[in-house]
C-alpha cells in the first residue's frame, strides 16, 4: 500500500542518516567513560586517606615504555583502517598486527608492575584505601585492554583467513573507536594515579 | 472522516506445533516479539511484587501483628522495591520502546537486533538470579536467604561482616548483570533513533514517544553505569577485601550513598519519561488536538534529562552534608520540578478546547495528570531540606514516591496498555471491563497512598515492621491496607481483559482510535517487516495528512 501523501523523491534520495555502527559504539563509550569517572572519582577521594602501607610516592613508578606502546597502538589502529579503506590488505594486516603487538606488550608490563607491586612492595587491593583504588582502576582498564586485545586478535585472524575486504572499513572503524577510547581512558588514569595522586 | 477500521481480517500467522512456537519465541530477534517478552516479564514480577508488598501491608494492618517475622518483613521490603525499579518498571518500558520506535519511526526493526535480545535475556537472568535468593542465598554457611539490605543496600550493612552468606551477592550480581541488558538496550534505542527514521522525518517530526524515548535511552547509558561500578566495588569489598566503603580502613559508608544516588535520582526520571511519552501520544488523539507546544514539550524533557543529574543528594539531606551542599541540592531539585510542570500545562493545553473522548485509556491519562501533580508537589516539599530533616525516612516520603510510581507512572502504563493492544493483538479489550478497573484502582490507589501521607506526618518511620499501637497510626494503617484488596482486584480484573480479548475480542483493524502516527498504519498485529514499503514524511502526523490530503499538516509547520 502506498504510504506517501505526496511522492517527494527529493527527501529520499537526500535522506541520510549516521551510520548506526558509530552511533551504538559512541553510547558504549559514553557508558563505560560513566564507570571509570566513578573508579576515578573513588581514587581522587580516597588519595592520602589510607590510613596505613605502602603511599603511592613509596612504590609507583612511571610507566613510560608501556604508556608509549599503548599511545602509539592508537597511531597504528588509525593508519590500519586507512589502509583498508584504500583496499591496501597487505598493509593494514600489517599495522593490525602491530596493533596488537603494542597492546599485549603493554599488558604485559602492566603485570610486570603488578607482580612488583604484589610481591616486592607488599601492596595488595586489600592493603589499604591506595591498594583498593589503585588495583581496581588500572585493573579495569587493563580489562577493557584484554578485551580489545581479543577483539583485535579475532580480527587478525579473519584477515588472516582473508574474510575482511574493503567493504568491512566500517565496521573496523567502529572497533578502531573503542580502541581510541581505551586510550584516552589510558591518559586519564595515568594522569589521576602517576601524576596527580602521588 | 471515517474512523472505521480499513482492515477486518486479523494478521494471523498459521498455527505451528507448540514446541516450535516456543523456539521461534526464545530465539526471536524480531522488535515486536521482543517487546512484548519484556513486557510479559514485567507483568509476571509486577504480580510477585505487589504479592510482596501485601505481605508488607498485611503484617501493618494492626500494631504488634504477626503475620511474617522481622527478617521477612526486612526481605519484603527489600524486595519488593527491586523487583519493582529493576524488573517491573525497566522491562516494561523497554518493551513498549522496543514494539512502538520501529514503527513509529517507518523502520523494520531495531538498529542492533541481536543486541535487542541479549539485552532482554539478560535481563530476565538478572531477574531470575535475583529470585533464585529465595531458594539458594543459603550458600554454604546456612544464613541468607534473599536479600534484606533495602533496595539500596547501604553500606556498611552490606559488608561482609554485617550481611554474612550471599544475599547481598544476589542483590548486587543480579542488579548487575540486568543493568548490562539496560544499558544494551538503551545503546539499541539511541542508535535506532538516530539512524533509523524513514525519509522526511527529521528529529522535529518524530514522534514525542520517540523523542522521549531518545532521552530516556540517552539517561539509561549515563545512569544504569554509576550503580554498576558501585556494584562492582561491592563486590571487590565483599569478595577480595578492597576497603571502598570500610570505615575501618578509612573508607567511607557515605561515597556508597552518592554513588547509588547519582544512579537512584537520574533512574526515576528515566522511569517517567516513557509515561510522559504514552500520556503524550495518547491525549491529543483523544482530545481530537495534536500536542499542545511540541518543541517546548522536547526542550522541557532534555531540560528535565540534565537537571536531574544535579539533584540526587536530596536523599541524603539527612546524613549532616554541609549547608553549601544542602542549599545546592535544594535549589537543583526545586528547578527540575519548572520543566515537568511546563509539561502538565501543556498537556492540559492540548485538552483545552479539544473533543474529548473519554475511552479507557484517556481515563487513565487524566488520572496520571492529577496525581502526577500533586506527586510533584509533595516532592518540591520534600525538596526543602528543613521539611525532609523531620520527614525523610517517614512514610510520607513512601507516599510521595508511591504516588509518583503508582499514581503517575503505572496510571500511564495502564493507559499504554489499553491503547496499543488492539495493535499488538488485533483484538479490542471490553470498554466496560476497562472503565471498571480504572475506577476500582483509582479508589484502591487513593485509599492507600492519600492516606499514607499522614502516619508519616505523625512520625510512622520507613522499614518498620511493627509499631506501638496509641500513636495515632492504627486507623491510618488500617486503611492503607484495606486499599490494597481493590487495587489488587482491579488488577486481576485487568489481567483477565487482556487475557480474554486477546482472544474472544472483536477485531480491531488498523486505526481503532484514528490515529496520527505510523504504528496505526500497519495491520494489527503489523506483519514481521513492519512496513512493505518504507513510508516518506513530510509532517509529525503523516496518517492525518494521508486521510486528510486537502488539509495536511506540512502546510502549517
Amino acid at each position: 500500500m502506498s504510504s506517501t501523501a505526496i511522492p517527494p523523491t527529493s527527501i529520499e534520495s537526500q535522506w541520510s542518516l549516521p551510520y548506526k555502527g558509530h552511533v551504538g559504539m559512541a553510547c558504549l563509550i559514553a557508558a563505560e567513560s560513566a564507570i571509570f569517572t566513578i573508579f576515578v572519582v573513588a581514587y581522587i577521594f580516597y588519595i592520602g586517606k589510607s590510613l596505613s602501607g605502602p603511599t603511592p610516592r613509596e612504590v609507583l613508578h612511571l610507566p613510560i615504555f608501556a604508556t608509549v606502546c599503548l599511545l602509539s597502538s592508537s597511531l597504528t589502529i588509525h593508519a590500519a583502517v586507512g589502509a583498508l579503506r584504500k583496499s591496501n590488505l597487505s598493509a593494514f594486516c600489517l599495522w593490525w598486527f602491530l596493533t596488537l603487538t603494542l597492546g599485549a606488550i603493554f599488558l604485559f608490563e602492566t603485570g610486570r608492575e603488578w607482580q612488583r607491586l604484589i610481591y616486592h612492595e607488599g601492596l595488595t587491593i586489600s592493603t589499604n584505601l591506595f591498594g583498593t583504588t589503585y588495583y581496581s582502576l588500572v585493573g579495569l582498564h587493563a580489562f577493557h585492554v584484554t578485551v580489545g586485545l581479543i577483539g583485535l586478535f579475532t580480527v587478525l585472524l579473519l584477515t588472516l583467513l582473508g574474510k575482511v575486504q574493503q567493504e568491512h572499513s566500517r565496521n573496523v572503524d567502529v572497533f578502531a573507536m573503542y580502541w581510541h577510547f581505551v586510550d584516552v581512558v589510558w591518559i586519564v588514569v595515568f594522569t589521576v594515579v602517576y601524576i596527580i595522586g602521588r | 472522516m471515517s474512523s472505521e477500521s480499513i482492515a477486518l481480517t486479523a494478521v494471523r500467522e498459521p498455527s505451528r506445533p507448540l514446541g516450535d512456537a516456543l523456539y521461534s519465541w526464545v530465539t526471536t530477534v524480531d522488535h515486536k516479539r521482543l517487546g512484548i517478552l519484556y513486557i510479559l516479564y514485567a507483568i509476571l514480577f509486577l504480580v510477585i511484587g505487589g504479592i510482596e508488598a501485601s505481605v508488607m501491608r498485611l503484617q501493618l494492618i494492626v500494631p504488634h501483628n504477626h503475620f511474617v517475622s522481622p527478617q521477612t518483613f526486612n526481605r519484603m521490603f527489600t524486595m519488593h522495591g527491586t523487583t519493582m525499579v529493576f524488573f517491573v518498571a525497566m522491562p516494561v518500558l523497554f518493551g513498549f520502546g522496543n514494539y512502538l520506535i520501529p514503527l513509529m519511526i517507518g523502520a523494520r526493526d531495531m538498529a542492533f537486533p541481536r543486541l535487542n535480545a541479549w539485552s532482554f535475556w539478560l535481563t530476565a537472568f538478572g531477574g531470575l538470579l535475583l529470585y533464585f535468593s529465595f531458594v539458594g542465598g543459603n550458600g554454604l554457611y546456612g544464613a541468607g536467604s534473599a536479600p534484606d539490605v533495602g533496595w539500596f543496600a547501604y553500606a556498611p550493612l552490606t559488608a561482609k561482616t554485617f550481611s554474612v552468606g550471599h544475599s547481598t551477592d544476589f542483590w548486587t550480581l543480579g542488579l548487575l548483570v540486568s543493568g548490562f541488558g539496560s544499558i544494551g538496550a538503551a545503546v539499541n534505542f539511541v542508535a535506532t533513533i538516530v539512524c533509523l527514521r524513514c525519509p522526511g522525518m527529521s528529529l522535529g517530526k518524530m514522534p514525542l514517544l520517540v523523542w522521549l524515548n531518545l532521552v530516556m535511552g540517552a539517561m539509561v547509558l549515563l545512569v544504569i553505569s554509576p550503580l554498576t561500578a558501585a556494584q562492582v566495588m561491592l563486590s571487590l569489598d565483599r569478595f577480595l577485601g578492597a576497603h571502598f566503603f570500610d570505615t575501618q580502613a578509612g573508607g567511607s559508608a557515605v561515597l556508597w550513598m552518592h554513588f547509588f544516588w547519582i544512579f537512584g535520582h537520574p533512574e526515576v526520571y528515566v522511569l517517567v519519561i516513557p509515561a510522559f511519552a504514552f500520556v503524550s501520544e495518547i491525549i491529543p488523539v483523544f482530545s481530537r488536538k495534536p500536542i499542545f507546544g511540541y518543541p517546548v514539550m522536547v526542550a522541557a524533557t532534555v531540560c528535565i534529562g540534565f537537571v536531574s543529574f544535579g539533584v540526587w543528594a536530596h536523599h541524603m539531606f539527612t546524613i549532616g552534608m554541609n549547608s553549601y551542599a544542602n542549599s545546592f541540592f535544594v535549589i537543583t531539585t526545586m528547578v527540575v520540578g519548572v520543566p515537568t510542570g511546563i509539561k502538565i500545562f501543556n498537556w492540559l493545553g492540548t485538552m483545552w478546547g479539544g473533543k474529548l473522548q473519554f475511552k479507557t485509556p484517556m481515563l487513565f491519562c487524566i488520572g496520571f495528570l492529577f496525581q502526577f501533580l500533586v506527586a510533584g508537589l509533595t516532592g518540591i516539599m520534600l525538596a526543602a531540606a528543613p521539611f525532609d530533616w523531620q520527614l525523610g525516612n517517614s512514610y510520607f516520603v513512601v507516599a510521595h514516591f508511591h504516588y509518583v510510581i503508582v499514581g503517575g507512572i503505572l496510571f500511564g502504563l495502564f493507559a499504554a496498555f489499553y491503547y496499543w493492544f488492539p495493535k499488538m493483538s488485533g483484538h479490542l479489550y471490553n470498554e466496560k471491563l476497562g472503565t471498571l478497573h480504572f475506577w476500582l484502582f483509582v479508589i484502591g490507589f487513593h485509599l492507600t497512598f492519600d492516606f499514607m501521607h499522614i502516619p508519616g506526618i505523625l512520625g510512622m518511620p520507613r522499614r518498620i515492621y511493627t509499631y506501638e499501637p496509641g500513636r495515632g497510626w492504627d486507623l491510618w494503617n488500617f486503611i492503607v491496607t484495606i486499599g490494597v484488596f481493590f487495587q489488587a482486584v482491579a488488577i486481576l480484573i485487568f489481567v483477565g481483559n487482556l487475557l480474554y480479548s486477546m482472544f474472544k475480542g472483536k477485531l480491531a483493524g488498523n486505526d481503532p482510535w484514528d490515529g496520527w502516527t505510523l504504528e496505526w498504519s500497519t495491520s494489527s498485529p503489523p506483519p514481521e517487516y513492519n512496513f512493505a514499503r518504507i513510508p516518506v514524511v513530510r509532517s509529525r502526523r503523516p496518517l492525518w495528512d494521508l486521510k486528510h490530503p486537502e488539509d495536511p499538516d506540512w502546510k502549517y509547520e
